[in-house]
């Protein structure tokens, strides 16, 4: 498999001024603790923890994006889609605050060696976090640029020890009635549940998130660990994962089971391949001005270079 | 009901209509000079505009078609047809700019992408015939026109009502599977449509009970 390496560039470059002096400041003035919380966590009506946001510490990565404008915190914060806070793009800003991510725990099951359950703050530490700068492309034809903070969720993978019968990667996120009131806003069934093939699971660029911005995730961007799978459709990367399960079949995935004509199980960015109700020839870039919004889509989200070997000799239109 | 308090009402009306327009017109403005500042639009602009002009034109329109029904409620309501016209045009002003933002942003001007579009994505088959059978309307929507018309004029104008279900399955077609953000205004142009039959079934039982009155020996 071949991975093109960016060149090294300065983060000036392509960050905020404001940002990455700030991120300095604060890289020279930890020590190498991996996790610092700033604020002490907010006791809820739950008895668990809604999480201020925490400091994480990264290195930057190759597999970072060069040359493009990074989207807003506050645009990548508050235009979300997170049905179980409710269907409006806002709605996930203004209610996911509710949600508790401490004590969080992900569930290893399926086709392993030993199933096992992770507290979350094992899988912080299990790493050390890369910032990794991608282009974010939602299959309603709008895209971001968003610099997430993880590691390759094959890291996680090897040490889960999946049997040789594995063939997939099923993801769930969580579904509590009483954390997300607006759950049954929209006709879908939660858990949302979501899937990779095992190949395309173990890809470098697959990233086990748990930042963005060099601070742990903002509830409604999928805290506290969601995966960014960058050349597929947004949906592809489930957010809030309570469970990774592995399996030998195709597991079923949530926008399929809705409208399998509409959202397949592949669903790689692919400018030739139209949703049926719209064309995904080109998309609205996140933040751009008005008459600067629109703008070409790169086949795999301009991912192929790296991704494209995993799809070679199947026809993309049948499997879209 | 005084022509005074007419006239003060129509300006009312007026401004209620053009609010959505100023405001979208100034956030624009706003955006495009400020374009470091915070997007009064919106993290996407295109789609915040799209979806507010399309809001506007469905509302308006139902609100038009209330009128009717809700003037048979009793005789002193009878002044609220002088806004129906008013209302009609400003649906139709809001159509055809939610139109016109679709082929400016959305369709880029490009002929091949529109006429894929037309041929292809049945919400947009059915919000462009909504905004053809609104534009008949809106032409003959003056006093000569009725007066040219005559009995043609009503009928017609009857089109507005398959404009506005055209209209609504516009929308339901867009959302996700899934999404009931058009459940309300559903609903509500469903409750008038089926007031017109409603008023006419209790017109006529009172017609009959009237009957009835007049002549106790059948």
């Amino acid at each position: 498999m071949l991975i093109r390496k960016s060149p090294d560039i300065p983060s000036s470059e392509i960050t905020p001024k404001a940002d990455y002096l700030s991120r300095r400041t604060f890289m020279t003035g930890i020590a190498a603790t991996g996790v610092t919380a700033l604020t002490a966590g907010r006791v809820t009506r739950w008895g668990g923890t809604v999480h201020a946001a925490e400091k994480l510490q990264t290195v930057k990565s190759p597999l970072s994006l060069k040359g493009e404008t990074l989207t807003s915190l506050q645009d990548i914060t508050h235009y979300n889609n997170f049905y179980e806070f409710g269907t409006d793009k806002g709605d996930p800003a203004r209610n996911a605050g509710a949600m508790h991510t401490r004590p969080w725990t992900v569930q290893v099951t399926g086709l392993v060696k030993k199933k096992k359950t992770v507290d979350i703050d094992t899988l912080l530490k299990l790493k050390p976090m890369e910032e990794r700068i991608y282009r974010f492309r939602c299959v309603e034809a709008w895209s971001m640029v968003v610099p997430w903070a993880g590691y390759s969720l094959s890291e996680f993978i090897k040490q889960c020890d999946p049997q040789p019968g594995a063939k997939y990667v099923q993801f769930l996120s969580l579904a509590d009635r009483k954390q997300m009131p607006q759950i049954n806003e929209s006709g879908i069934h939660f858990p949302y549940s979501e899937g990779l093939r095992m190949d395309e699971a173990m890809h470098p660029l697959t990233l086990l998130t748990f930042g963005l911005y060099g601070e742990t995730l903002p509830n409604q961007d999928g805290a506290p660990v969601r995966v960014i799978v960058p050349w597929k459709y947004g949906f592809k990367s489930a957010k809030s994962i309570v469970e990774i399960r592995f399996t030998d079949k195709e597991p079923p995935t949530t926008w399929n089971m809705m409208a399998s004509n509409e959202y397949g199980f592949y669903s790689n960015v692919n400018p030739n391949v139209d949703h049926p109700r719209w064309s995904q020839k080109t998309e609205r870039r996140i933040g751009a001005s008005l008459f600067k919004q629109r703008q070409p889509t790169l086949m795999f989200n301009g991912y192929g270079d790296q991704v494209a070997s995993l799809y070679k000799g199947m026809d993309l239109k049948k499997y879209f | 009901m005084s022509n005074r308090a007419i006239v003060a009402l129509k300006v009312l009306v007026h401004l209620a209509c053009l609010a959505p327009f100023l405001v979208l017109a100034w956030h624009t403005w706003h955006d495009l000079r400020h374009p470091d500042a915070v997007a009064l639009l919106g993290p996407d602009p295109t789609a915040a505009l799209q979806h507010a002009t399309g809001f506007a034109a469905l509302r308006i329109l139902i609100i038009s078609l209330a009128i009717t029904p809700v003037r048979r409620l009793s005789k002193s309501l009878g002044w609220l047809v002088r806004f129906r016209r008013m209302l009609g045009l400003y649906a139709f002003f809001y159509a055809s700019v939610h139109l016109l933002i679709y082929l400016k942003l959305y369709a880029n001007l490009d002929w091949p992408t529109l006429l894929n579009d037309l041929s292809r994505r049945r919400y947009i088959i059915a919000g462009f015939s909504a905004w053809l059978l609104l534009l008949p309307l809106a032409l003959t929507s003056t006093k000569w026109s009725i007066r040219k018309l005559g009995k043609h004029w009503q009928t017609l104008h009857r089109l507005v009502y398959v404009a506005a279900i055209l209209g609504i399955v516009h929308y339901w077609w867009i959302v996700k599977t899934g999404v009931r953000d058009p459940t309300k205004i559903t609903i509500v142009l469903a409750i008038i449509l089926l007031a017109r039959p409603a008023w006419s079934f209790v017109d006529a039982r009172r017609r009959q009970r009237r009957m009835a009155e007049v002549s106790p020996t059948r």
